[in-house]
């Protein structure tokens, strides 16, 4: 009930902000340039209406994650709001889980608004709609879950611009995992062998919510590695989100 | 209601961890239906005892308790309203959603929300705007909504800290209205102030606080009563001559308008001396106001104190 009325407040924070139009204004543009875009090309046209669209939900989502994520926490310090919120009676926890359950409805709603548009206009070009397409836009928002989890984290106890650095370079170096691990079996020095393996296990292995390429060449993606990897996804929210509230805990509010 | 013992805090702030005493053991207590008025200049230390109080910021030392619980047990807070200095809202929520938002905290059901959020937007005079969006509210409004959602849970404490800052004389006077209002419905006031006029009318109890020390408390007439009368103010008319240019000497000041003269004297032994003269000579006394030192005056004493 209390995690509810703060996630209602952060949703209609963000929804009553220009900031958020104009970044979903931008993902219009993207997508609807990819459509224009694949008119003017020869290989198939659904490949990269798909390619295009997905990677442009995709970015823009990330843009969103991270930098509303990382405001979250922060703009209620600056603005001193949440002396009021934490006056009254609820938990630490209640405040930061119904902050980033807040910010996640917005991206389901924002999922959901560019993939009505983006199905629309595949279907309207090619005739077909693929249901893999949509277990991409699934993944795209487990990702964007995870990324915006570890964006709450790093603002709980670091300045917003260092905080959306962390949270970009989270995102980098998640999608290069993979090839973290096969530098570590390659490299000699054991130090930097121990690092990449840390980096390995620690970091959320972004890439494997990407299913786009796989998804554009009509490549079947099995239904049991969907499901492990949305809950890979929500258990690693979940303990970023438990260390979030360790931190969140100790902090004096000034 | 609320008591503090010891009560100590300490900033680290900038690159050297610069040590900023804001409290050196502060021990206080507000008895329960009174109204208490916390004293202090700027930098005194009185947003961060409250702070401590409300949870936001843990002391370095010392204990507090609020309804005879300590401050780390966070179930008081349903019983208590609490209004930040300076507050900022979330200036995208209309002033209804706004009130609704703090019931909601509460764990308050939709009905009785509802039922309070109206109340209390007429209380403070704000039922007419509910449904603006706070950022387009004047600071008096602000204020006033502040003071709304503090009392949204009915509390048995309300903590405000510099509800009459930055408020014009008619906002003031609506916040101290509305401090008597509470009061007369039996809740306990515990408010910070920098501005001492409002404090003599309102508070039952007061203490100063300067430089994170408590430099006095008590009712304001207590820490009065040591203090002497200052001044006496006498009109008079009907003297003339040589009587009225004796007056004057006596006297510290002197205005005449018509044919009434006020005259200000030092001390009670020429403000009786004056009486007599004027008297003897056949005039007529027309007032005599002794003004004893004000909390100002005490206040002023206290804060200089230190800085020899
Ligand atoms: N977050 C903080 N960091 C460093 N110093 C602080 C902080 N908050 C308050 N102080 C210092 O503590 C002292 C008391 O401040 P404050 O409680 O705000 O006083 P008041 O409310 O009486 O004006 C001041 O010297 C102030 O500079
Ligand atoms: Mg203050």
């Amino acid at each position: 009930m209390k995690v509810y009325a703060i996630a209602i407040n952060t949703f209609k924070e963000v929804i009553r902000d220009k900031i958020f139009y104009s970044l979903v204004f931008f993902a219009m543009l993207l997508l609807g340039s990819s459509v224009l875009l694949s008119t003017l090309t020869l290989g198939e046209r659904s490949k990269i209406i798909e390619d295009l669209s997905l990677s442009s939900i995709e970015i823009f989502g990330v843009i969103i994650s991270i930098f509303v994520g990382i405001g979250l926490v922060n703009k209620e310090l600056e603005k001193k709001t949440i002396y009021i919120i934490i006056s009254k009676p609820i938990k630490r926890w209640q405040f930061l889980l119904g902050k980033y359950l807040g910010l996640s409805l917005v991206l389901l709603s924002y999922i959901s608004v560019m993939t009505v548009c983006y199905m629309l206009a595949l279907y309207m070009y090619t005739n077909k709609l693929p249901w893999q397409t949509l277990m991409a836009v699934l993944l795209i928002y487990v990702e964007l879950l995870v990324v915006t989890a570890s964006a709450v984290l790093f603002s709980t106890f670091s300045t917003p611009t260092l905080s959306a650095s962390y949270a970009l370079a989270l995102y980098v170096i998640g999608h290069m995992t993979e090839d973290l691990r096969g530098l570590a079996a390659k490299t000699g020095q054991a130090g930097v062998k121990a690092v990449l393996k840390f980096v390995y296990y620690f970091l959320p292995n972004l890439e494997d919510f990407n299913i786009k390429a796989r998804t554009v060449h009509a490549i079947p993606v099995p239904a049991e590695y969907i499901l492990m990897s949305v809950s890979y996804g929500l258990m690693y929210v979940m303990a970023i989100l438990a260390l979030s509230v360790l931190v969140f805990q100790r902090r004096n509010f000034k | 209601m609320i008591r503090t013992e010891g009560l100590k805090m300490e900033f680290r702030v900038g690159f050297f961890r610069k040590r900023v005493v804001a409290l050196k053991g502060l021990t206080m207590e507000v008895k329960r239906g009174e109204v208490f008025g916390f004293l202090g200049p700027n930098g005194a230390g009185k947003t961060t005892t409250l702070k401590i109080l409300m949870g936001l910021v843990h002391p370095t030392g010392g204990a507090a308790w609020l309804m005879s619980r300590p401050i780390s047990d966070s179930s008081v807070k349903k019983n208590i309203g609490f209004l930040p200095e300076q507050p900022y809202f979330y200036d995208y929520l209309t002033a209804a959603e706004f009130m609704d938002l703090s019931g909601r905290l509460f764990g308050m059901r939709k009905k009785e929300r509802e039922a309070r959020a109206g109340e209390l937007l007429d209380m403070v005079g704000l039922s007419g705007v509910k449904n603006l969006q706070l950022r387009k509210f004047s600071k008096g409004m602000q204020q006033r909504i502040g003071i709304a959602q503090a009392l949204i849970n009915d509390p048995e404490l309300v903590v405000l800290d510099e509800p009459m800052s930055g408020l014009d004389p008619v906002g003031r006077k609506q916040v101290r209205d509305i401090i008597l209002g509470l009061k007369d419905g039996g809740k306990t006031i515990f408010f910070s102030t920098h501005i001492l006029p409002d404090v003599e009318v309102i508070c039952d109890r007061v203490g100063i606080l300067v430089r994170g020390e408590l430099r006095a408390m008590g009712t304001v007439d207590e820490l009065l009563s040591g203090t002497q009368v200052k001044s006496v103010e006498m009109t008079f008319a009907g003297v003339s001559g040589e009587e009225f240019s004796r007056l004057e000497r006596m006297s510290s000041g002197m205005v005449t308008r018509g044919n009434e003269t006020t005259a200000a004297f030092g001390d009670q032994e020429a403000a009786r001396a004056a009486k007599r003269l004027v008297f003897e000579s056949g005039g007529e006394i027309i007032s005599l106001i002794p003004h004893k030192s004000s909390l100002e005056d005490l206040f002023m004493e206290e804060v200089g104190k230190g800085r020899k």
